[in-house]
């Protein structure tokens, strides 16, 4: 299964680009269907985006081919643009951004793949698009791909690919295109039938979140989703933040393994207080409890993160109070220059510094995203206002 | 991993956290396919433990007798709503179709039993509205859902914090298809309803739908019953719940149809969605399921 995040917008042609994907590999059904010119409204949800001819909110397209089954995390390009973004590509083993080839790079193309950097997005695919309106022109996608390639550069992202494409012809979207003999890559959809799924996690360091604490007579069982990494019975684990030693004794499900991101339950060797927000860790590979975060946020919330302000900061299983030190910068995502600031107000990216009421466990983000990330949470609203990346 | 292997994981992660940091769930169990999956997997996330909360069937009083029967079976200790009942007691008239009644009987119960979380079956390619639908999603305390205002959801943490009076939908099946849900049960080799597979039995036809022949549905002007090979695609009301044309009787020849399916199973047999486009997104705004 692969997790598509399609960032672009209105203008870039992403939605006809998605109704294209949909009805050439003959993903849609019949009543799904309307004329050729609807193409670009299937995924409109609600009665408001119609109505307005606005998309809204991230949607979740499923699809299948005979090869791969597809999730697309369609993310709106429209106001709000950081926040949704955000959202889709949390998630997302792979980026498309579109670009249209007239235009070349624009300050939104500079956003995306700036935001598919940051949020750690496995892979990244651009689009360009409307070949057929620069005549199919090899010149003309050269020049767009060498404009990418200098932004990516400097955002830290490598191995970038490029298909030309035109959404609204279905060049080299799902068949591979006549039009640009010269190109000698794969379709769209063949490349994202090839891409590597899944982030890696399994191989990674073991982290075991503790969720629920399962009470069986008198046995107890740790459940949770392995974060990373993989899990023996007789493995030496570390109970963090305490740092009390234990092992594995049995997994639930039966075997002698269980590996990243699978949701389990284990039994341990020692009657221990383990309970939810725990992480369970080996001893060699260990993060460490901290009481203060430096982290990446893309502010989420209507109103503005000041420092002095008390949150609640939730971080795998575990959910602490924490206080907005200090804002360090607030990042201008089109030019990746720092700027000092006061606060950071809706759709914001910054650096910033969180004292926290008790400790928290967690890796950097671009080690491992499932234990880097979390969320900031306004508890006199109870609503999500923030995504934090740990540094 | 296989994608069913990614999706059980995902759902029990899900059904977990609701457990965790949530009062007092229970889970919305209406004898469909959705709905056993979705009753299976939390057995299954607090293995060898009991599950932590009640399962409760909004129950129309125009159900299948079949599904009755098989709810009844495999969950003895359910929880039922019945709308029957907000009949009698004057909270809603009584309708042809009892569909959106559920909504008020549902409303009740959860106020009544004072739930704080409701997990549901619904996935994201049933329809359109809920393609944009979070999976933990936020209800006031008029049980409405708010499209505009949806909590952002990022990575797997999800934000279920409610006040007094309000609760979450939980849908842990958000990212399931239809095949998944299929694949998943032969996988796991789940009972279903017997009316999921080809059987005889007498039906007539109105716009354009193969309807069962039942007291709650009485026949109009020049509607001739008959009997037909049908199988159901979705269990629902039998008052809005459409047959198909079928002689799949077995779990591998079902599958076969609906991998080769053209149209939606809603589109194909509800005719509560097909009032307007926007029908389903109506219904949920109010606190439909």
């Amino acid at each position: 299964m692969l997790r598509v995040a399609t960032a672009g917008s209105v203008d870039d042609g992403k939605s006809t680009l998605i109704g294209r994907l949909l009805h050439d590999s003959k993903s849609l059904m019949a009543d799904e269907i309307g004329t050729a010119a609807d193409l670009a409204r299937l995924t409109d949800g609600l009665r408001a985006e119609r109505e307005q001819g606005i998309t809204i909110d991230v949607a979740y397209r499923h699809f299948a081919t005979p090869r791969r089954r597809f999730v697309l995390h369609d993310c709106p390009g429209h106001a709000q643009y950081t926040r949704n973004m955000a959202t889709g590509a949390s998630t997302a083993d792979i980026a498309l951004v579109l670009v249209d080839a007239r235009r070349g790079m624009t300050e939104q193309s500079r956003r995306h793949l700036a935001i598919a950097a940051l949020l750690g997005v496995p892979g990244v695919t651009v689009l360009v698009n409307k070949m057929d309106l620069v005549g199919y022109e090899e010149e003309r996608f050269d020049a767009v791909v060498r404009e990418v390639i200098d932004w990516s550069a400097r955002l830290g992202l490598q191995d970038v690919a490029f298909i030309p494409v035109s959404a609204l012809h279905g060049d080299n979207v799902v068949e591979r295109s006549s039009a640009m003999p010269w190109y000698g890559g794969e379709s769209l959809l063949e490349h994202l039938e090839a891409a590597p799924a899944g982030n890696g996690a399994a191989d990674g360091p073991a982290r075991l979140p503790i969720q629920y604490v399962i009470r069986n007579g008198d046995e107890r069982w740790y459940a949770g989703r392995l974060a990373g990494g993989t899990l023996e019975i007789g493995d030496e684990l570390l109970v963090l933040p305490s740092g009390t030693r234990t092992r594995v004794r049995a997994f639930e499900h039966g075997g002698d393994t269980a590996a990243a991101p699978r949701s389990i339950a284990v039994a341990l060797t020692d009657e221990l207080d383990v309970g939810r927000g725990d992480l369970l860790a080996r001893p060699a590979e260990a993060p460490e409890p901290v009481r203060e975060l430096s982290a990446t946020v893309c502010w989420l919330g209507d109103e503005p993160a000041r420092p002095g302000a008390r949150y609640l900061i939730k971080h795998t299983t575990r959910s602490v109070p924490a206080k907005l030190d200090a804002i360090e910068h607030r990042l201008d995502v089109t030019t990746l220059e720092h700027e000092p600031a006061d606060e950071l107000e809706l759709n914001a990216l910054g650096r910033v510094r969180f004292r926290l009421g008790h400790e928290l466990v967690p890796d950097p983000y671009d080690q491992l995203r499932a234990t880097g990330a979390f969320i900031v949470v306004d508890e006199t609203t109870n609503d999500t206002v923030g995504a934090g990346m740990v540094a | 991993m296989d994608h069913l292997e990614q999706l059980e994981a995902e759902a029990i992660h899900i059904i977990r956290e609701v457990a965790a940091e949530l009062e007092k769930p229970v889970l919305l169990f209406s004898g469909g396919k959705d709905s056993i999956v979705l009753l299976h997997l939390a057995r299954k996330a607090f293995r060898p433990g009991d599950i932590p909360f009640p399962v409760m069937h909004v129950d129309t009083g125009h159900n299948f007798p079949e599904v009755i029967d098989f709810r009844d079976r495999v969950v003895p200790d359910v929880l039922v709503a019945s709308v029957q009942e907000s009949i009698d007691r004057g909270r809603v008239r009584d309708e042809p179709s009892r569909n959106q009644l559920q909504t008020t009987t549902l409303l009740d119960a959860i106020s009544e039993h004072g739930f704080d979380a409701a997990f549901g079956g619904a996935r994201r390619d049933e329809e359109r509205s809920r393609a944009k639908e979070r999976v933990f999603s936020f209800r006031d305390d008029f049980g409405q859902w708010d499209p505009r205002r949806q909590r952002p959801e990022l990575w797997d943490l999800y934000n279920g914090r409610v006040r007094r009076g309000e609760h979450v939908r939980v849908f842990p099946l958000s990212n399931w298809t239809e095949l998944d849900v299929w694949e998943y049960i032969r996988v796991e080799a789940l009972e279903l309803p017997p009316i999921y597979f080809a059987h005889s039995r007498p039906v007539f036809e109105r716009d354009g739908m193969l309807y069962a022949v039942s007291d709650f549905l009485p026949l109009r002007d020049g509607e001739e019953p008959f009997e037909e090979s049908v199988r159901y695609r979705t269990v629902g009301d039998m008052t809005c719940t459409g047959a198909v044309r079928s002689r799949a009787a077995t779990f591998d020849a079902v599958v076969a149809e609906i991998a080769a399916t053209r149209i939606t199973e809603r589109g194909e047999t509800r005719a509560d969605d097909r009032v307007s486009e926007a029908a389903m997104e109506d219904r949920k705004r109010v606190g439909y399921f």
